[in-house]
């Protein structure tokens, strides 16, 4: 098998989808808002009052910015996964594109980059609301935006992997409730993870997980609390991202290239 | 001088062998067809053409360049209409061939004439804001060929163009065919259908299990494999067919319960199954189909 560089016709295949996503633009910017928004205003407002505050930071101040980290994973994980599958699988979009210039690394580096797209404009959507709740420093956006744009990179290319190996679309549900939700719980997003009474090990587990360094950036950063700690992670990320983005690739031209 | 030349090509997948050596030459203008049952491999050669698949030994070189070095050169030079239906169904008539003319690096403007152009030719300029999944079958293969031509190829593949489609979409499709060879394009296609290789092809190339068993002119290969006319001789079962053939010789082909004399001249072919004892006999002028039958008679489909 041999790999071939991807070009810029990737931009083709990222394109096609945001015609897509403008077409339908009510009901694909509908999920950014309504269910983070949920998140915010039930766990955060109305738990929150039960809460209090985490060391000194009210409830929803401190909740706010794990939903966004939260929704950019969700964001590009549903569109590398189900909507890419449908695409390559369903609708033979993949069958069609790959009979022009456009190569299959072009392919998966566009919905790649469209999956990243949606992370940021969820991300965004949930930036502007959580500012008008007072929730969020605006100059926080500076680091937050694009650190969303790495985290939606590193979750379609994680997602990317796994439509590249499931052999229907059923399979998804393993990625997404062994994967997904123990991410979405456990990598503190609702609540720190030192000091709270869950084994040592969570922590230890914790780090491994792609989301916990989304939010070890995001949150302090929505708070003010800028440091020189945010690079560790970024390049935990950056690392991570490489390495899925590689073997995705790989993996998609052995699907698909017989 | 050849416009596709196939060298040699084998295609292995996961061990199985789809296309078993097989060596073409396509001149450029020419309409080209390869012709063979479900599984014959006409599909697996046309993606090696298109690079959509790699080839396991031996080569294509589509205007010269080999699809072995330069894919997307090769693929620039051609358009695809494939079997499946692949057009984009979350789009419109017009948004499926802008989309898809972006994939060629086509500039907007030209897309825009092109795009035209082609809808007024299709038939298809009244749908051009229609949701794909709402085409009928024919208008959908249609808009398949339509963008097929989007970049303006010298080359077009079609692949089983018609099959599915109603006797007037079929004739739809031809005609269509025929004008685009006649403005010079080399068109290269599969089919299973007799009636459609002999309707559109210059030159044919019958496969069977992954080889090319013969390649000429529908008239050559009917005069080189079965002669002018065919005495086809209709018996009880096998046995009596059988039976049969032990009092005629010559040229013939036995095909279960029915037993194909052929020979140029009618009255000859007449007077020699005359006596023969059989259910229904009946001299016909011979077609593609008796080359097909004659050529694959006793093989099975693997």
């Amino acid at each position: 098998m041999r790999l071939e560089w991807p070009s810029l016709r990737a931009r083709h295949v990222w394109s096609r989808d945001l015609e897509v996503f403008r077409k339908f633009f009510i009901s694909s910017i509908l999920p950014f808002f309504a269910e983070p928004l949920l998140y915010i205003l039930a766990l955060g407002y109305g738990l929150g009052f039960f809460v209090g505050s985490i060391g000194d930071v009210p409830y929803p101040a401190f909740l706010a910015p794990g939903i966004l980290s939260y929704s950019a994973m969700f964001a590009a994980s549903s569109e590398c996964t189900y909507s890419t599958f449908v695409r390559m699988h369903f609708q033979k979009t993949f069958d069609a594109v790959l009979s022009t210039p456009v190569n299959i690394e072009d392919i998966v580096l566009g919905e790649i980059l469209w999956g990243a797209t949606k992370s940021v404009i969820s991300g965004v959507c949930i930036f502007a609301v959580i500012y008008a709740l007072g929730l969020v420093r605006p100059e926080s956006a500076v680091i937050i935006v694009p650190t969303v744009a790495l985290v939606g990179v590193m979750f379609a290319s994680l997602g990317m992997f796994f439509t590249s190996i499931v052999p229907t679309i059923d399979s998804f549900n393993y990625y997404f409730t062994l994967v997904i939700s123990p991410m979405f719980l456990l990598s503190g997003v609702f609540f720190p993870l030192s000091g709270s009474n869950l084994p040592d090990f969570v922590p230890v587990i914790a780090w491994f997980m792609p989301l916990t360094h989304a939010v070890n950036v995001i949150r302090p950063a929505a708070l003010g609390q800028y440091s020189a700690g945010f690079a560790g992670d970024i390049l935990w990320m950056a690392v991570f991202t490489l390495v899925f983005y590689v073997i995705s690739t790989v993996l998609m031209r052995r699907r698909l290239i017989q | 001088m050849a416009i596709v030349e196939g060298t040699d090509l084998v295609k292995d997948y996961d061990g199985l062998r789809a296309v078993d050596h097989v060596s073409f030459a396509i001149d450029r203008t020419e309409c080209f067809g390869f012709l063979g049952p479900n599984g014959a491999g006409k599909t697996t050669v046309m993606k090696m053409i298109y690079c959509r698949t790699p080839v396991t030994h031996g080569d294509v070189r589509v205007g010269g360049i080999s699809v072995r070095m330069e894919p997307r050169q090769v693929k620039d030079m051609i358009g695809v209409a494939t079997q499946d239906d692949t057009l984009d169904r979350d789009l419109t008539v017009f948004e499926n061939l802008m989309v898809y003319s972006r994939y060629f690096d086509t500039p907007r403007a030209v897309a825009r004439q092109r795009i035209g152009d082609l809808l007024a030719r299709f038939d298809l300029t009244g749908k051009r804001d229609t949701n794909v999944d709402d085409l009928s079958g024919g208008m959908r293969r249609k808009l398949i060929v339509a963008r097929a031509l989007i970049n303006d190829p010298s080359i077009l593949i079609l692949d089983e163009p018609t099959t599915g489609l109603d006797p007037q979409a079929r004739r739809q499709i031809w005609d269509m065919v025929i004008r685009l060879k006649t403005e010079g394009k080399t068109i290269i296609l599969t089919t299973h259908y007799m009636d459609e290789a002999q309707e559109l092809c210059d030159r044919i190339a019958v496969m069977f299990s992954g080889r090319i068993l013969e390649c000429g002119t529908p008239e050559d290969m009917i005069s080189r494999v079965v002669g002018a006319h065919v005495c086809e001789i209709y018996a009880r079962d096998e046995t009596a067919v059988r039976e049969i053939r032990k009092n005629i010789s010559g040229n013939m082909e036995q095909v279960g319960n029915r037993l194909y004399v052929y020979g140029d001249n009618p009255e000859e072919l007449a007077m020699k199954c005359d006596h023969v004892r059989s259910e229904y006999r009946v001299v016909r002028r011979t077609s593609l189909e008796d080359v097909f039958l004659k050529l694959t008679g006793g093989k099975e489909i693997k």
